[in-house]
């Protein structure tokens, strides 16, 4: 093709299977999260394991990619609809539903996290406590008569906000030393909620739910004769809020601002001699990110009905790290896999709930070991993917 | 004529070692020159202090008539100075195409709305530069222009080193340094290369070019002129032939008779 020709559609490749992948995931997913028995739980971890391991060993994975790489749009429709499959057959479990909608929400508050770290590479280990800031945000707003529809929006900026008072370090320190700044900073928000009574104290607050033009949020929903738990509307909420982090996630990677911040995190003094503002991207990356963390953590505060200190310690943090690295630094679908199995797998497999942290150090060194960009490590940037340049 | 870079008396020291001791060094536009010497005898330091990556410790420097003493590496580029660095600074992970976009960075639009929200407009600007970076890219190996969206990292290194000169000529500078180019590429490999970047250069009359070479042929062929450093000073300048028979450069490369 001469280097004049624009760009061309590549037609008729095959969507099919990724779809095939998605619906696979959904019903493997439906039967995990519904699954009580210990043994058969831990059936079905082993055999998402070994279907994964076999369906790579027999070069199925490679057809999945192509459908991911080429028809993302599509994929990302399978993927909202197969979530509302799965979260329409659990349309009555509160807890099932509780799990999907924290999943979703610590995705969101990932691909936040994602922006600093694993595209600017601004450590951010206090990734909870601007999860918890927006959550507290939502606790002192809701009830007072501010539309609580609002609350999301005001708690990014909150966090956001917060996090400007860590700039001026991060900003003067580099690698290893940023990310210690932000250590200190996740220990002292702990404190300094456990010590404030305004704000509870270590008992924490309440949070009352959302309410939209006088619906209340939380309220069983009647349709018919079926009964929706009053989680699914906050599932709605929660899906459309990740469709549209997805979304910026992605826009933003795909862009001259991606670029940079991809310039920036692999030689800060090359792209400094090429004209990048070191300090101008660092900041936007950072606050884009606390942005994302703290709506989601408003939301999330609003789900839970109930906000304390010890939900967002530094060892939180240290949860939504190592999703990071366990779904694959910069590849937001990996960090859907990511959060999934780190929050849902702890959950069902009751019996090692004592253990989940020492699972997590394994998955990680596991991880960091034989797969060291994650389980779906990043591709190379494609500005239009299924477009053929 | 006025100079296109007027660098007078820069000093520069690491701890006890002085790099650049009140070096004088004076770029006519449109030449080409070679910054020759022994190893440790400054001319990395010097790129490295007219790129604002050190600051200078005394001394002042000109560009286009402008003092560029104090500015930040990012004020120096967008002033149309660009460069190419001794060990290769690609971004491995990344394609051909974004570490040639890295050097575009003043002319590509920066605003968060242009680039996340007016995606027609943000497509139009990447296919212009798309074509852009194609045509460079084909100046050089026309193989590479078909791979574009291939990661550097799987590239050999005579490939990566016209990666690098790309990124360096994409925004049109005025002032290309080039610091060691030759460096671990055969001699075919190298002449290769030169070829390349007298051609762009044949293209782009308003380009100046300084070099600095170990390889003398190098030096020889391309260079208009040369300026020889020893311990931080200039201890030579002219025309390459003049400067190779002087007896202080010979002694300076190979010691005293």
């Amino acid at each position: 093709m001469s280097a004049s020709e624009p760009a061309r559609k590549i037609v008729g490749l095959g969507w099919w299977p990724g779809v095939a992948a998605i619906a696979l995931a959904a019903v493997y997913v439906i039967a995990l999260l519904a699954a009580e028995k210990q043994n058969l739980i831990i059936a079905l971890l082993a055999i998402g394991i070994v279907a994964v391991i076999g369906a790579s060993r027999f070069g199925l994975l490679a057809p999945v990619t192509h459908s991911f790489a080429w028809h993302e749009n599509g994929m990302a429709f399978a993927a909202l609809v197969s979530a509302v499959v799965v979260a329409g057959y659990f349309h009555d479990e509160h807890f099932v539903l509780l799990l999907v909608v924290t999943v979703l929400l610590m995705t969101v508050a990932t691909l936040g996290l994602n922006i600093q770290f694993g595209y600017a590479g601004v450590l951010n280990f206090a990734g909870a406590s601007f999860f918890g800031i927006g959550a507290y945000t939502s606790a002192v707003l809701n009830g007072t008569g501010f539309p609580s529809i609002l609350v999301p929006l005001v708690g990014g900026v909150a966090s956001a906000l917060v996090g400007c008072m860590l700039l001026l370090p991060v900003l003067r320190t580099r690698g290893h030393y940023a990310a210690v700044v932000t250590i200190a900073f996740a220990l002292l928000f702990k404190t300094f909620l456990e010590v404030n009574d305004v704000l509870g104290g270590p008992q924490g607050l309440q949070v009352k739910g959302m309410t939209f033009l006088g619906w209340s949020f939380n309220d069983n929903v009647e349709i018919g004769p079926v009964t929706f738990s009053f989680y699914w509307s906050y599932f709605i909420v929660s899906l459309a809020l990740l469709a549209l982090a997805f979304v910026l996630v992605r826009r933003l990677e795909r862009s001259w601002i991606g670029l940079n911040l991809d310039a920036l995190r692999l030689d800060e003094t090359a792209a400094a001699c090429f004209g990048l503002s070191t300090t101008r991207w660092k900041i936007t990356a950072f606050l884009i990110g606390n942005v994302l963390i703290g709506v989601a953590g408003a939301l999330f505060g609003m789900v839970g009905g109930f906000v304390g200190p010890n939900n967002y310690s530094f060892a939180d943090s240290l949860i939504l790290v190592s999703i990071l690295l366990l779904g694959g630094i910069g590849n937001p679908w990996g960090l859907i896999v990511g959060t999934f199995i780190v929050i849902v797998v702890p959950e069902k497999l009751q019996t090692i709930q004592e253990y989940r942290f020492l699972l997590f150090a394994l998955l990680v060194i596991g991880v960091l070991l034989f797969r060291p960009e994650g389980l779906l490590p990043r591709t190379v940037r494609r500005y239009f993917p299924g477009v053929r340049t | 004529m006025s100079a296109l870079l007027d660098a007078r008396g820069i000093m520069r020291r690491f701890g006890g070692v002085v790099a650049l001791d009140g070096l004088d060094l004076q770029v006519a536009p449109n030449e080409i020159v070679g910054l020759i010497g022994p190893n440790g005898s400054g001319k990395t330091t010097f790129f490295n202090v007219l790129t604002g990556i050190y600051p200078a410790d005394a001394g002042r420097i000109e560009f286009a008539g402008n003092d560029i003493s104090d500015a930040p590496p990012p004020a120096i580029y967008r002033a149309g100075i660009a460069r190419t660095f001794q060990r290769s600074r690609l971004s491995l992970p990344l394609s051909i195409f974004d570490n040639i976009m890295i050097g575009n960075h003043k002319r590509l639009s920066q605003g968060l709305w242009f680039n996340l929200v007016r995606r027609d407009d943000f497509r139009r600007e990447f296919e212009a530069n798309l074509e852009a970076a194609r045509a460079l890219v084909t100046v050089f190996e026309p193989q590479l222009a078909n791979r574009l969206f291939d990661p550097v990292a799987g590239l050999p290194m005579i490939d990566r080193r016209r990666i690098e000169i790309c990124r360096a000529l994409i925004s049109a500078p005025r002032l290309l340094l080039l610091d060691e180019p030759s460096a671990g590429m055969t001699h075919e490999e190298t002449t290769a290369l030169m070829d390349d970047i007298l051609l762009v250069r044949d293209r782009n009359k308003d380009l100046t070019i300084v070099i600095v070479e170990h390889e003398m042929n190098v030096i020889e062929r391309i260079t208009d002129r040369c300026v020889v450093l020893n311990f931080g000073r200039k201890i030579a300048e002219g025309r390459y032939r003049e400067v190779a028979a002087d007896a202080q450069v010979q002694e300076a490369y190979l010691g005293a008779a």
